[in-house]
């Protein structure tokens, strides 16, 4: 955020703006704080409960849990906030990770880098297609991304055709991938960090990225402003797909066996971290950030429970609880905002 | 007003522009020039194509036939960004604001000022929001979002937005519609400003004194097409006015003269927090009365409330004498209330559904038998309401989304007449309907006020107001501020209640 202070002309009587512009601000970033007071809380805890959650091999399996989802969940977010939604994205990321298996098994000699982009851009190559159609024939996301979760699944099992991809059939190079650390934080995971940190930079710095939460804040109002609103709500579905893509090359690089069911049922759990996270559903409002805790603090949770010795079975009923108490709370900061800012600047 | 000598072409001009909407057709052969360093007003009664006119200046909509000219040269607005090129700023009705967004970005989307990385600057942006909000002389906090801000503010906003856009054509629909008087005249004199810099403006209002006060020329139209343009100095109010209506005022509202009979409707000390309070009247038997009022006074909550739809906190409302519990529209129903509601597409009408099943859609259980509604049970008590109101229809199967606006309103209406009440609500009964419908609909209420029905009519057009209550009450702000029989009310004390201000009474 920026820090400028206030212009040097003189200024009509009047509240000084910078505190209320600095409250609003702060508000929204409680949302995130909130969620990574949770997760540091979280651990600490369970750190608490039992040293060994934090030990190396500890750490990295809670970096490396967290990697995907997150992945996913800051493709998502761009899709939320323009006020659509992509169920597909678990297809997707299933379609890419056998995708870039299979071209690996098929040529052995593949460049890694060739093959990971292969990944990327079928994830692309999907999103782009969901994108299309949701642009073009109007129909709400929900159901058209519904329809492409099964058709790029169904696609996936066609090709796997039962089998799956050994990471035998893989080049070693591209499996050391998924157990390299770079400053202690495996590769996979520092990929997500700065997935997460430049479209980050670019939703909040770019026109483009701003525009996206305009289209979600008030589509007709973005088409009045001459936003090509059908654009870039495509290329939010493409850059959605891309990254689903990219969470495939990552999962096929750690885990090394593939079949056509990686990332089945994924597409909940990201929407769920998304809105954790606080990125809205009714769209304009979140940031990729706020997704990628949200992604983080699941996979925490998932990872902490049998550490409380609470039953697995519990976890759904945790995450359900999590995303409920997470729109409560927005709609407490909503209600407190809309409060304290109704009045507007001009008096009775 | 400066003039200048070598005509140059005019910034941006409407040549016999023509567009219909199915088979409505909203403008034919309008032509409209807009000058430099003038402003020009629009007017004409709701309905008769301002808004679809001020929508193709925009490049929302594509006009049919004609074409547009920009410095003398035809071009085409296929979408809002090549009006926006052509230096065309709209500020629409409703403002058209990022609730979501900050209020510099609201005015800089699309176009923020870039860093060599071609990241957003946000200081400058900052700056030069605070810039133009000095310059407009209003304190609006760059950073607070949009979402919250009063009407009056949007606008502003908007027009901010116009400012930094270096608009050369600046069209402002119905800007003043919800603003006060002090920020009507703020509004002014930034209008002036402009024009003195060399601006072209349209100004669409329907308050006449701000028209003549502001104005260089008026074009009046009148059912789509251009009726006249002069200078405004050799016009006055009731040429305009006959020129609008296109006939004399006097017809126009077939008021019958009717005996007030016993009290039906008796409402003291309603109030909801934050939106009404303290409203309290009666209607007797036989009366019209007027809510009148700014969009925003509260209008159309009171008689939300009072049909059940949204909770108060405090008063009491009887019917016929009899108390009526809040909060149930089905009890208001039973009581004898029927609301045709200011939205009728949203509110009023299942748009997809047939305009039989809409029109007998409130007596659903009387007309069925054993649990089951049949079509044809349907198709008769729709027929026997669509003919006294001259509904004009295809078949009663099609769906009521094929009817013109004036013809979905009597649907509206037959389907709470069917129900039979003592005392009905009408909310904006004629918006969007063209003059020849609204006469029809306005002879109905009359003829039904004449029958013993008590109506209540909230209404934001004026001359409807006066021309057909038999009183008015005004609101300024969620409470009731004056109430005018209807030899007192005229446009002025009408218009001086509405805007919260003293009666002349009492200035001298």
């Amino acid at each position: 955020m920026t820090t400028t202070t206030a212009p040097t002309g003189a200024r009509p009587e009047g509240p000084p703006p910078e505190q209320g512009a600095g409250r609003a601000r702060r508000r929204r970033q409680v949302r995130e704080l909130g969620v990574l007071l949770a997760v540091v809380l979280l651990i600490a805890g369970t750190w608490f409960q039992n040293p060994g959650f934090l030990s190396q091999q500890g750490v990295r399996d809670l970096f490396l849990g967290a990697t995907v989802l997150s992945v996913l969940a800051v493709g998502q977010a761009l899709v939320l906030i323009t006020k659509n939604v992509d169920l597909s994205v678990g297809s997707v990321m299933g379609l890419s990770a056998f995708g870039t298996a299979s071209l690996f098994a098929a040529f052995p000699e593949i460049p890694v880098p060739l093959a990971m982009a292969a990944g990327v851009g079928i994830g692309a190559l999907c999103g782009l297609a969901n994108g299309v159609l949701v642009a073009t024939v109007q129909v709400p996301a929900l159901v058209v991304t519904l329809g492409t979760l099964y058709a790029y699944r169904g696609l996936g099992h066609w090709w796997a055709d039962g089998g799956q991809v050994n990471a035998h059939q893989m080049p070693e190079s591209f499996l050391a991938l998924g157990r390299i650390s770079v400053l202690g934080v495996p590769l996979p995971a520092a990929v997500a960090v700065v997935v997460v940190v430049a479209f980050g930079f670019y939703l909040s710095r770019y026109r483009s990225g701003r525009e996206l939460y305009a289209i979600g804040s008030d589509a007709e109002a973005a088409r009045l402003s001459g936003i090509s609103v059908g654009r870039r709500v495509v290329a939010a579905f493409a850059a959605n797909g891309a990254l689903a893509g990219l969470a495939g090359v990552l999962f096929t690089a750690r885990y090394g066996t593939v079949d056509s069911t990686a990332g089945f049922g994924m597409e909940l759990e990201v929407v769920a971290a998304a809105v954790v996270g606080g990125v809205a559903i009714a769209g304009g409002v979140g940031t990729v950030y706020g997704a990628a805790l949200g992604a983080v603090l699941l996979t925490t949770i998932t990872a902490a429970l049998p550490i409380w010795q609470i039953d697995q079975f519990w976890h759904q009923a945790v995450v359900g609880a999590l995303i409920l108490s997470a729109i409560g709370l927005d709609r407490l900061l909503a209600l407190r905002n809309a409060r304290k800012l109704g009045g507007g600047t001009h008096g009775p | 007003m400066p003039q200048q000598s070598p005509p140059a072409p005019p910034p941006l001009e409407l040549v016999r522009v023509a567009k219909s909407f199915g088979s409505v057709r909203a403008l034919r052969g309008m032509s409209l020039e807009l000058r430099s360093g003038e402003i020009h007003a629009l007017v004409g009664e709701n309905g008769a194509g301002k808004s679809t006119l001020v929508k193709t200046i925009a490049g929302v909509h594509r006009p049919d036939a004609g074409w547009i000219q920009a410095d003398g040269a035809p071009v085409t607005f296929t979408r809002p960004a090549d009006a926006q090129r052509a230096g065309v700023a709209v500020i629409h009705q409703e403002p058209t604001l990022f609730p979501d967004l900050s209020v510099a970005e609201n005015i800089f989307i699309g176009r923020q000022p870039r860093t060599r990385l071609r990241t957003i600057d946000r200081a400058r942006m900052r700056r030069e929001t605070d810039e133009v909000f000095t310059r407009l002389g209003v304190p609006v906090d760059p950073d607070r979002p949009a979402r919250g801000l009063s009407i009056a503010d949007q606008q502003l906003v908007e027009i901010a937005k116009a400012l930094t856009r270096q608009a050369r054509v600046l069209v402002m629909d119905e800007p003043t519609a919800a603003l006060s008087s002090v920020e009507a005249e703020r509004l002014f004199t930034v209008a002036r400003t402009l024009r003195d810099q060399g601006v072209a403006l349209l100004f669409i209002s329907h308050r006449f004194d701000e028209v003549f006060a502001l104005c260089d020329r008026i074009t009046v139209v009148r059912d789509g097409a251009f009726v006249s343009c002069d200078p405004a100095a050799d016009l006055d109010v009731d040429t305009v006015v006959q020129r609008m209506v296109g006939r004399e005022v006097e017809t126009l509202y077939p008021k019958q003269e009717t005996e007030a009979g016993h009290t039906l409707l008796e409402v003291e000390g309603l109030t909801r927090h934050g939106v009404f309070e303290d409203i309290g009247f009666t209607v007797r038997s036989g009366e019209i009365v007027a809510l009148a009022g700014l969009v925003g006074a509260g209008r159309s909550e009171v008689v939300r409330a009072l049909f059940g739809v949204d909770r108060y906190d405090a008063g009491s409302v009887r019917v016929d004498g009899v108390p009526l519990a809040q909060g149930s529209p089905k009890a208001a129903m039973a009581a004898g209330l029927a609301l045709v509601p200011e939205d009728r597409r949203e509110q009023g009408l299942v748009m997809e559904s047939s305009i039989a099943r809409n029109a007998t859609s409130t007596r659903r259980s009387a007309l069925s038998r054993l649990g089951l509604l049949s079509s044809r049970a349907e198709d008769e008590a729709c027929r026997s309401w669509g003919e006294p109101l001259q509904l004009k229809y295809g078949r009663l199967t099609d769906p009521v989304s094929t009817l013109s606006g004036g013809n979905q309103q009597k649907v509206v209406l037959a389907k709470w007449l069917a129900t039979g009440p003592s005392v009905l609500f009408v909310d904006e009964p004629t918006r969007g309907i063209d003059v020849g419908t609204k006469a029809e609909v306005h002879r109905l209420l009359s003829a039904l006020a004449a029958d013993g029905l008590a109506v209540v009519m909230v209404s934001s057009e004026l001359p409807e107001v006066l021309g057909m209550a038999d009183r008015v009450l005004v609101m300024h702000e969620g409470r009731i501020t004056a109430e005018l029989d209807r030899d007192e009310a005229d446009e002025e004390s009408v218009m001086y209640a509405a805007t919260g201000q003293p009666p002349r009474e009492a200035l001298r």
